[in-house]
């Protein structure tokens, strides 16, 4: 199984929509690697480059409530996937962006505020880096010579889709 | 205990549920257009699975940018029109017959109570106008339900908004969905169906029931449901005649799907809509909302006309109502998109569109254009266009551009002083 975790892009914004993360005017390419140069594009946070180091190095983003609302374009967990990220970690997701990310083989796991907020005080360190134990449902993260870990809970659905890798050969085997 | 319109659906579609919370639905209408279906399509075909689970079943349409713009969306276009020949689709509309998916399908009589309906596109909650569950989902989940006409949902709750009072003069449908968002925030119907309920959606039309469903999506919403009733019937008479004796019996058939009385819901709701005044959005979240009043007087360089929440012949009468005999503004460019072909031609026969360009509006083919930023309307760096459209956000017809979502009578005030506009002046006593 693909392992889960690496440095994390920390997002300090409730309801980052799918336009902001990959904008309309791209969803003429017909390959998920063109997508890569225009992740995040139109998010305008402060202190946030699209293009910057952070955003390259990401393997994990740790974002704030109903993170992925707006559109149902697949594109969006793509332009993450394309840029190496394979987990978000948020208070909560918008239902089309949650499925599409576990119909991905991603992981979209949610945790409660104080568990977020946590995250968010490593956000200043410079190595802090997350790794995700899908099968003990366990997030540890660590930065600044500091340590925590979180419980999470995937339904068991989605657990087995990311476990088999995507829901098509999953459906077309047993429907 | 009873059960909601959206639990009888789910009951009656069941065909598994591998786990705990996932269900399994048996799909009755899988409905495709080019910007999220050419993706599946090449992932069907490089696994060897280019197959379709009955061609009946599927409907597909080229909406999003037609006629095509470049070579990439030509590209989209050729890949949704190649495939649809190769698996006998015949419910495939192209160019000349094209219009937006949400509004062509409920024309062409393609949704019935009951029914369960996706689309990669999100705003798919439009078809529960029609008492049906209809929801977006992304490309793989379309993919599987072209290949094997199923669907995994997580079963949601119902919220029940009980919309009561009478609609003031100048107020209308999308005036009352945005009033909604606004209570309930973007948030605020995730992992739930909105049932719109009461006398006030009772004595709407379908095209203002769909206003409604089709905004639902943007409070977090799985899908808008109105209950199927005889206005549902009349609707759809022309397409189901032959499987029935009578309206009567075709209601009485719908009606099993309607929620029973003693349904349970996660949340109930109660809006008197009376006191309701036009509304339009400031920022960039469509539950920023605020009065007409409030927001006079902002610049606008652009008044676009149409999509699927709000390019319907009903829309167009009320704006033609108001642009008789007068100009838009020297400073505002006007955009009209008739949401199918034949709204277009009901408009043209009734005169409206001449009442558009004598009125200096510029009319476009069916098509979703410049409410996703893509064509027909694209804003600069800085403009700001007042829209009849369902999303603000940031860059969303244009990056640097701001979108005012608002009715159509509302638009069309903005159109006529180049600025943000109370309606009611304009409309005919
Ligand atoms: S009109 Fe706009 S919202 Fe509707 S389907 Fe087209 S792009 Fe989507």
């Amino acid at each position: 199984m693909k392992t889960f975790g690496g440095p994390v892009l920390f997002l300090d914004r409730d309801d980052i929509n799918t336009d902001e993360i990959i904008p309309a005017r791209y969803l003429t390419e017909i390959t998920k690697a063109d997508l890569k140069p225009y992740i995040l594009e139109d998010l305008k946070l402060p202190g946030f480059d699209p293009k910057g180091e952070k955003t390259g190095q990401a393997r994990v983003i740790v974002t704030r409530a109903n993170f992925g609302c707006g559109s149902s374009r697949e594109h969006a967990p793509w332009v993450l996937e394309v840029n190496g990220i394979t987990a978000v970690i948020a208070e909560s997701f918008a239902r089309i962006f949650r499925q599409n990310m576990f119909n991905c083989g991603m992981v979209a796991v949610e945790l409660p505020k104080p568990a977020i907020d946590s995250l968010f005080s490593f956000s200043d360190y410079p190595d802090t880096a997350i790794t995700l134990d899908i099968p003990g449902q366990t997030l540890t993260i660590k930065g600044g010579g500091k340590g925590e870990s979180f419980p999470f809970e995937i339904a068991p659905f989605d657990k087995a889709l990311v476990t088999a890798g995507g829901w098509v050969d999953y459906a077309d085997s047993k429907y | 205990m009873g059960k909601t319109t959206a639990e009888k659906i789910f009951a009656g579609h069941l065909v598994d549920e591998p786990f705990p919370g996932a269900k399994v639905l048996r799909l009755d209408v899988v409905m495709c257009h080019e910007i999220t279906t050419p993706i599946a399509i090449a992932d069907l075909v490089s696994r060897g699975k280019d197959r379709v689970f009955d061609p009946t079943r599927i409907k597909a349409v080229i909406d999003h940018v037609t006629p095509s713009k470049d070579s990439k969306t030509a590209t989209q276009a050729k890949i949704l029109r190649d495939w649809a020949r190769r698996h006998g689709i015949k419910d495939f509309f192209d160019v000349g017959r094209n219009g937006v998916c949400h509004a062509l399908f409920p024309e062409k009589g393609f949704i019935r109570p009951g029914y369960t309906v996706i689309m990669g596109d999100s705003h798919t909650c439009t078809h529960g106008a029609f008492g049906a569950f209809a929801a977006g989902v992304g490309t793989t989940d379309l993919e599987v339900g072209i290949l094997k006409g199923v669907c995994a949902f997580r079963e949601p709750k119902t919220i029940r908004i009980n919309l009561t009072g009478t609609l003031p003069r100048g107020v209308y449908a999308k005036d009352v969905i945005l009033y909604i968002i606004g209570r309930l925030g973007v948030n605020g119907a995730t992992d739930r169906v909105m049932e719109f309920r009461g006398p006030v959606v009772d004595a709407m039309t379908m095209e203002s029931r769909m206003t409604l469903t089709n905004m639902a999506i943007e409070a977090g919403g799985t899908s808008g449901i109105c209950m199927p009733d005889q206005v549902t019937v009349d609707y759809l008479w022309p397409f189901v005649k032959d499987d029935f004796a009578s309206k009567e019996e075709a209601l009485a058939e719908y009606s099993k799907w309607r929620s029973d009385d003693d349904a349970v819901y996660d949340k109930v709701y109660d809006f008197d809509v009376s006191g309701l005044e036009p509304l339009v959005t400031y920022g960039y979240k469509p539950d920023q909302v605020k009065t007409v009043t409030e927001m006079a007087g902002t610049p606008i360089d652009q008044v676009y006309l149409g999509s699927c929440t709000n390019g319907r012949l009903e829309d167009l009468r009320v704006a033609a109502s108001m642009l008789k005999g007068r100009k838009i503004a020297p400073t505002v460019r006007g955009i009209l998109s008739p949401a199918t072909p034949k709204i277009f031609q009901d408009a043209l026969r009734e005169g409206l569109i001449d009442i558009f360009m004598e009125a200096g509006f510029c009319v476009t083919n069916p098509t979703c254009g410049a409410c996703l930023g893509m064509s027909t309307g694209v804003l600069a760096e800085g403009e700001s266009c007042a829209a009849t459209t369902n999303r603000n956000f940031q860059g969303r017809m244009g990056k640097g551009g701001m979108v005012h979502l608002l009715s159509p009578a509302t638009s069309i005030a903005a159109a006529i002083e180049g600025k943000i506009a109370d309606p009611r002046k304009y409309l005919p006593e």
